[in-house]
């Protein structure tokens, strides 16, 4: 898949606003990806070569911070939470009950775009453990049976 | 004491440094050799990696809680070092062992074995088991190019690849991904090297401590190929393999083994032997008369004529520009290298004269470089599917080829190789080393142009290691300008300048690896000692010298093929058997 024009004239916009700097190269992939929500190979590409340093310097930042993401992310990005508190309280089990109805794996997204799945340690809400988020909702002391509730009432 | 010296203790040893020295340099100055696996530093050339990532060169600084990495510890006044304590050889041992935890224990049919860093260092530190056995090796790529064998299950993580791929080679394309335990060196974007635009230099080859990186091995190939009765099995040699394959047989680096590099390709059974050396001169036959061709042209007043000409001969430096430069492709030499030269004269002008057809000839070419083995694969260099050059071997490998066959290469007598394809000149020999061609092509243009015999056969201006060098020769009053670089990132700085229009050059020579053919990723590993470079180059410089002829035009066989087959330089014949043409293979 080919960027857009614009995509591709906003990321080198974002590279020149840093100064091009390799420096600079964490700063720029941040502002990318908050842009157009992941971070493509020709997007890497494009910034390896504003940047003046090989692309294979870009994607090993991009695969070392697991912030990063090269799979385009769903409208609702979910991530579940297996910081220990939530851990203890059955999280894993509320992760596999969402793999099961979405029928997908963690960094996957649904085919439609809807929604797509990671995982996270600790959002500061341990006393409502387990904890999963949607978007900016935070939901709390979840039980697998409530998944397909929740998923199934959120608008497309 | 000078003001930049400094003054310490290693193991009980006073020593004196320049300011900036690190621990490892300082103790390898008195004889100390503090083990590493990570550090690299071919003094000069331009391969270098220190990121003290491997931790098993630790020593103790008296006054430091912490033992200190010697690769990237400077020396400081009065410092106490000791590089042998039993807290420092306990701490080696550990990290040793904990790099084996995550390393498979295949050695014995690992094709690094009994040359690898790791193997050696463990033998040293005396670790009989692996204390913490079972740790979590996930899986990693293995490939299988034409060029290379990719098997990172056995990385260390040095990270000397990725430091030559793109410091050295500025090609960029191996680089640390992922973190933890699922960390691994591999091509950008998880791609298979096939599909990046790596150039086949194998220099990661050349560095890589241990046998992640190899090259891909046709010595079974051969050995069937040999013992094929239907088969006629012919070898070339490259000039550089000469001076370095004696290194295998532990003979002192920089001894000259030609005569015994042809008896022992006739024992191990090739039908003829002959010369990459032949096909060298016959290089700088095209390649001489295509510089004089488009010079003319250029002194006319031509504006449309590839100024500079750039030489073609090293395959590695030929992907380079075909990936990255497909805009400047009317610029280097349609001549093609000297091994495919070879080939496609062997296959025709060979084949006829003794009267066998090409489907039974086998043209086995043994070389410094693994690139080699790509080119061989090229569908420009085939005719209806039948390679010019069948497979390519590098020295390393007609090493083992030589002591499987049970051959004791030391005690070889010398023997000449075979007639018509063995001649060659001194002009050939010095192919193997950056500035080599040039000097090479000089020696024939200058007499071709001039009409003159050179007065002074050597151009010293075009020799040695540094990584760009310019001259200018005088040919009867105009003065030629020619430039020498050898490892792709210098080739970068020169093409970056020729595509913003600011080169003011009329020949340029390009050789990949550091220190050109000598330094190439076939040939015995250097280990990172520079002075083996070093040798192998006198050994070259010496036997040019020591020949009868040294220039191309002047070699007989050269002559008479002219005049039986070719006709003349850049002929129709010639152009169509010993050149080619290039294409735009740049990653989109």
């Amino acid at each position: 898949m080919k960027l857009a024009c614009n995509v591709v004239e906003q990321v080198e916009a974002i590279c020149d606003k840093h100064g091009n700097k390799p420096g600079e190269l964490i700063n720029i992939l941040h502002e990318a990806q908050s842009m157009h929500g992941y971070l493509p190979e020709e997007m890497q590409r494009i910034i390896a070569r504003k940047l003046g340093i090989p692309a294979s310097k870009v994607y090993g930042v991009v695969t070392f911070y697991s912030f990063f993401t090269m799979t385009p992310k769903g409208k609702h990005p979910i991530s579940v939470c297996l910081g220990t508190a939530c851990y203890v309280r059955g999280s894993e089990k509320l992760l596999d009950e969402i793999k099961r109805v979405l029928n997908i794996e963690v960094g996957q997204t649904t085919p439609d775009g809807k929604f797509s799945l990671d995982c996270l340690r600790c959002v500061g809400a341990c006393g409502l453990a387990p904890v999963v988020t949607i978007g900016e909702q935070v939901y709390g002391r979840l039980e697998p049976k409530d998944v397909k509730k929740i998923l199934d009432e959120i608008p497309d | 004491m000078e003001q930049n010296m400094i003054q310490l203790t290693i193991d009980n040893h006073v020593v004196e440094v320049p300011k900036g020295t690190t621990i490892l340099e300082a103790g390898k100055q008195i004889g100390i050799e503090i083990p590493t696996l990570c550090h690299i530093d071919l003094k000069g050339t331009c391969v270098k990696n220190k990121p003290a990532s491997c931790r098993l060169c630790v020593v103790e600084v008296e006054g430091r809680r912490n033992l200190a990495p010697a690769c990237a510890t400077d020396c400081m006044p009065d410092m106490v070092v000791h590089t042998n304590s039993a807290r420092v050889i306990r701490a080696r041992k550990t990290i040793a062992e904990l790099i084996l935890s995550d390393h498979p224990n295949d050695c014995l049919t690992c094709p690094k074995c009994s040359d690898c860093e790791l193997q050696r260092l463990v033998m040293r530190f005396n670790i009989r088991k692996m204390p913490f056995n079972g740790g979590e090796q996930s899986e990693r790529k293995r490939e299988l190019t034409p060029a290379i064998t990719r098997n990172m299950e056995k990385c260390i993580y040095c990270r000397r690849c990725e430091s030559v791929c793109n410091n050295v080679q500025s090609v960029g394309v191996l680089g640390a991904v992922r973190r933890g335990f699922d960390t691994t060196i591999a091509p950008t974007f998880d791609k298979m090297f096939v599909d990046t635009n790596c150039t086949y230099c194998g220099q990661c080859v050349a560095v890589c401590p241990v046998g992640a990186l190899t090259e891909r091995d046709y010595t079974d190939q051969l050995m069937d190929d040999l013992t094929n009765p239907d088969k006629v099995v012919i070898a070339q040699p490259a000039p550089a393999v000469r001076f370095a394959l004696g290194e295998e047989f532990g003979m002192e680096p920089g001894t000259s083994v030609t005569g015994k590099l042809a008896s022992s390709l006739r024992s191990l059974g090739f039908d003829y032997v002959f010369d990459t050396d032949f096909g060298a001169d016959l290089t700088i036959m095209e390649e001489g008369a295509e510089i004089l061709h488009r010079l003319k042209k250029f002194l006319a007043g031509d504006k449309d004529v590839k100024i500079p000409i750039m030489t073609s001969c090293c395959p590695a430096w030929v992907n380079f520009y075909e990936h990255e430069y497909p805009d400047l492709l009317g610029h280097p030499s349609s001549a093609k290298s000297p091994a495919q030269m070879f080939g496609a004269i062997t296959k025709t002008y060979c084949a006829e004269k003794m009267g066998i057809p090409r489907e039974k000839i086998v043209v086995v070419s043994i070389m410094p470089c693994l690139a080699k083995k790509y080119e061989c694969a090229r569908p420009e260099f085939k005719v209806d599917g039948n390679p010019d050059v069948d497979y390519s071997i590098s020295t390393r490998e007609l090493a083992r080829l030589i002591k499987r066959a049970n051959i004791r290469f030391t005690q070889l007598p010398d023997s000449d190789f075979d007639s018509p394809l063995g001649e060659s000149t001194g002009a050939a020999a010095i192919f193997g080393i950056t500035g080599g061609v040039m000097e090479a092509a000089l020696r024939t243009v200058y007499e071709v142009y001039t009409g003159q015999t050179l007065p002074h056969i050597e151009f010293e201006q075009v020799r040695g290691f540094e990584g760009i060098r310019e001259a200018t020769i005088d040919l009867n009053g105009f003065p030629l300008k020619v430039c020498v670089a050898h490892t792709l990132s210098n080739a970068r700085k020169i093409m970056d300048k020729l595509r913003a229009g600011e080169l003011d050059y009329h020949v340029v020579e390009i050789m990949a690896c550091p220190g050109g053919c000598i330094g190439g990723a076939g040939q015995p590993y250097h280990h990172g000692n520079f002075e083996i470079l070093n040798a192998r180059r006198n050994a070259l410089y010496a036997e040019d010298e020591g020949k009868k002829l040294r220039k191309s035009h002047e070699n007989p066989d050269i002559q008479k093929l002219y005049k039986e087959f070719l006709g003349e330089p850049m002929s129709e014949k010639a152009h169509h058997l010993l050149h080619t043409h290039y294409s735009d293979k740049s990653i989109k």
